[in-house]
């Protein structure tokens, strides 16, 4: 089967809410990202970045890769996904290229996961820098994206 | 051919046009102060540190007349652009007046 421990992921239940029509459940327990390649980019996020790797099995011509957060293991996913379709490729492009994160990840010091990285050859676009309410910045995950750190 | 004599002749026209606006104004301060920004990054900081509510195509429009102006030029780095404060049009813009 391509999913692995599928069964497990869905049993995590942690409240009904209210919602129109009835009681639902739903839960956001895997996000995804989309990677040029999947084997470098398990490397960055595991090596670099530090998420820890959950599920790796293969799926048709590519890989189920999900990683989940060293202390929060439980938690949601990141599933690495391959831009194999045009569109992937193209707006992954796009968005890359006016400098927009694909997504963000929150961190308990901007500032020090900065000198961490730069330390790692990381390349940044935005230092960490205070916005309103949230410190933040942008690094190149080598894999075709932006992405933002935020520290609240 | 533009005209040449030691410095471009600007369109003084299109250059008070675009200093005429409190939002370009303030994009130029951003990018003076930090040489290079994404355009991502210029959205964020009028957004979330100048608090302002501003669609992207308001920005676009306003980096236009600025491009217009000669003020931002924008510059390719890699796979990203950046966009760049180009100070040169203001050089002379007063000359005749205040010497």
């Amino acid at each position: 089967m391509g999913f692995p421990a599928w069964s497990q992921i869905v049993s995590r239940v942690p409240y009904v809410a209210n919602i129109k029509g009835g009681n639902t459940i739903m839960n956001i327990i895997v996000t995804s990202i989309f990677v040029q390649d999947q084997d470098k980019a398990l490397k960055f996020y595991t090596e670099t970045l530090g998420f820890v790797k959950k599920h790796d099995v293969p799926v048709g011509e590519y890989r189920w890769i999900a990683l989940v957060s060293r202390d929060d293991q439980d938690g949601t996913e990141l599933l690495l996904e391959p831009n194999d379709h045009p569109a992937a490729k193209e707006y992954q492009k796009k968005i890359f290229a006016e400098g927009i994160p694909a997504t963000m990840f929150g961190v308990a010091d901007v500032r020090e996961e900065y000198k961490r990285l730069i330390k790692y050859g990381v390349k940044f676009t935005i230092e960490p820098t205070e916005m309103g309410e949230v410190t933040l910045a942008v690094f190149d995950d080598t894999c075709g994206n932006f992405i933002q750190i935020v520290q609240k | 051919m533009v005209a040449y004599n030691g410095y471009m002749n600007w369109n003084k026209d299109a250059i008070f046009k675009a200093l005429g606006d409190s939002t370009r104004r303030l994009i130029l301060d951003e990018l003076s102060e930090r040489n290079e920004l994404t355009l991502y990054e210029l959205t964020a900081r009028l957004i979330m540190k100048h608090d302002l509510s501003i669609s992207r195509q308001a920005i676009a429009k306003h980096l236009s007349a600025l491009e217009d102006a000669g003020l931002v030029k924008s510059k390719r780095k890699g796979k990203y652009r950046v966009l760049i404060f180009n100070n040169e049009p203001l050089k002379n813009l007063l000359k005749g007046w205040i010497e």
